[in-house]
């Protein structure tokens, strides 16, 4: 055997050695045959959605009290390795500190995110894109089957005043506002996925800057004519026993003679009331994603809700999340904003197509203001009496006057 | 469609005028908001 062989031997047994030693982790415990890395059992536990033990990767982010100080054989800077940074960063243990003076700038990693841009890429586009075609087929659908709700007596000529020129201002801030929201919105949700590939970057990205532009500062038109809205004619949309006739006749959408209704019927009610309590919640949701950080929703909802237990209805033993970071917040309001948004939208699309195409002499209510006497008969039979009572009691007033 | 009209002509107005005041008065800037204005190496 050559001095070179015996050398290479030497070199084989000194690698090998090296290695196992570098392997050695903890004599026992689950870990023991992985060195305290994950074994088989923790993958296979994560692949089945089962909780895993993260407490050996958890904990280990270096101990800077026990290590050899640098001027000691084998003696480091610090004691906690590169790896064990990015451990204590991903479990966010890290003493972080930052110029950056966002309340969210401390956290650096956010295992949130990804559910969220998942379900935002995924499951929520997918279903809200069919969610909102599938009730504008609904509609056709309706139309066809339905067609046009005439008006069924002949008509007398008169008209009636049904809405003021403020109502009506306010009917159309709020109308025109929603409307271009929505499609501003519906642009910020669709557009990576569906504007991009047709219009590329470069085109998309001025189209979206414009279109942020016009959500951020249209909304507020918005807000302003949700108030309004709310404050001219909450009084005439508190339920009543009129709309539990007018519900269990349907409207009289498909026969049996129109049911009595005031101002407001049970449908427009229930329009009403939607507005103002989705439209309240996109608007606080919105106020979160305007001034980013600023407002906390969700964790301290999520802790009133597991409170009262509301969690454990759905599953034995949840509970949501009470503890968010500033991201998740915004992630959460993000969502919550676009989901009920969509269902705005859709509730929104029925209201459209009732006050136009679906119904004759509808639009004159908010267009003029003045509605076909017959037309107001027909569908808000008490509240013409109403009108009806109060111009004689006027003209009774005036001729009184007038004599005296 | 004057109600109509005047609405349109109130949401640009609100619109335009939110952006000013947030921009002017509220530090309406994600940027601002979450940064430091100066360089932060040659400021030390």
């Amino acid at each position: 055997m050559t001095i070179l062989q015996q050398m290479l031997r030497v070199f084989v047994l000194i690698l090998f050695a090296g290695g196992a030693l570098a392997q050695d982790g903890p004599a026992d415990g689950p870990r023991a045959a992985t060195g305290g890395a994950q074994t088989l059992e923790d993958i296979l536990a994560r692949q089945a959605r089962q909780p895993v033990d993260d407490g050996f990767r958890r904990e280990a982010t270096g101990d800077p009290d026990a290590a050899a100080p640098v001027t000691a054989p084998l003696g480091t800077r610090g004691g906690a390795s590169d790896s064990d940074l990015w451990r204590a960063l991903r479990y966010d243990s890290a003493d972080v500190t930052t110029r950056n003076n966002g309340p969210a700038a401390t956290v650096l990693i956010q295992d949130g995110g990804m559910w969220w841009l998942r379900f935002r890429e995924g499951p929520l586009l997918g279903y809200g894109a069919w969610f909102l075609i599938g009730t504008l087929g609904v509609l056709a659908l309706f139309f066809l089957l339905r067609g046009r709700i005439r008006i069924d007596g002949e008509k007398t000529g008169r008209t009636v005043t049904r809405f003021k020129a403020i109502e009506r201002f306010a009917h159309w801030l709020l109308a025109g506002s929603f409307l271009l929201l929505g499609l501003t919105g519906l642009i910020s949700l669709f557009g990576r996925k569906y504007l991009i590939p047709t219009f590329g970057h470069e085109a998309f990205s001025t189209f979206a800057i414009g279109a942020k532009w016009v959500h951020n500062n249209v909304s507020w038109a918005f807000m302003v004519a949700l108030v309004m809205i709310f404050l001219f004619w909450v009084i005439h949309n508190l339920p009543d026993r009129t709309d539990v006739k007018w519900l269990l006749k349907g409207g009289g959408i498909f026969g049996g003679g129109h049911p009595p209704a005031k101002k407001f019927n049970a449908g427009q009610k229930l329009i009403f009331w939607s507005v103002i309590l989705l439209g309240g919640s996109i608007s606080l949701t919105g106020l979160a994603l305007l001034f980013p950080f600023e407002l906390h929703l969700f964790a301290p909802t999520f802790q009133k809700l597991n409170d009262l237990g509301v969690p454990g209805w759905l599953q034995e033993g949840r509970s949501w999340p009470a503890a968010l970071t500033p991201q998740e917040e915004m992630q959460y309001a993000q969502l919550w904003h676009a989901i009920v948004s969509l269902v705005l939208l859709a509730i929104i699309f029925g209201h459209i197509y009732i006050g136009t195409l679906g119904m004759e002499g509808a639009y004159d209510a908010m267009g003029s203001g003045e509605v076909e006497e017959q037309w107001a008969r027909e569908h808000h039979s008490l509240w013409l009496d109403e009108v009806k009572a109060r111009e004689a009691g006027t003209d009774r007033a005036g001729t009184k006057g007038a004599k005296a | 469609m004057k109600a109509m009209l005047l609405a349109v002509c109130a949401m640009v107005v609100i619109a335009v005028g939110a952006n000013f005041a947030l921009r002017n008065y509220a530090g309406f800037s994600a940027q601002e908001r979450t940064t430091v204005g100066e360089s932060v190496r040659l400021d030390r």
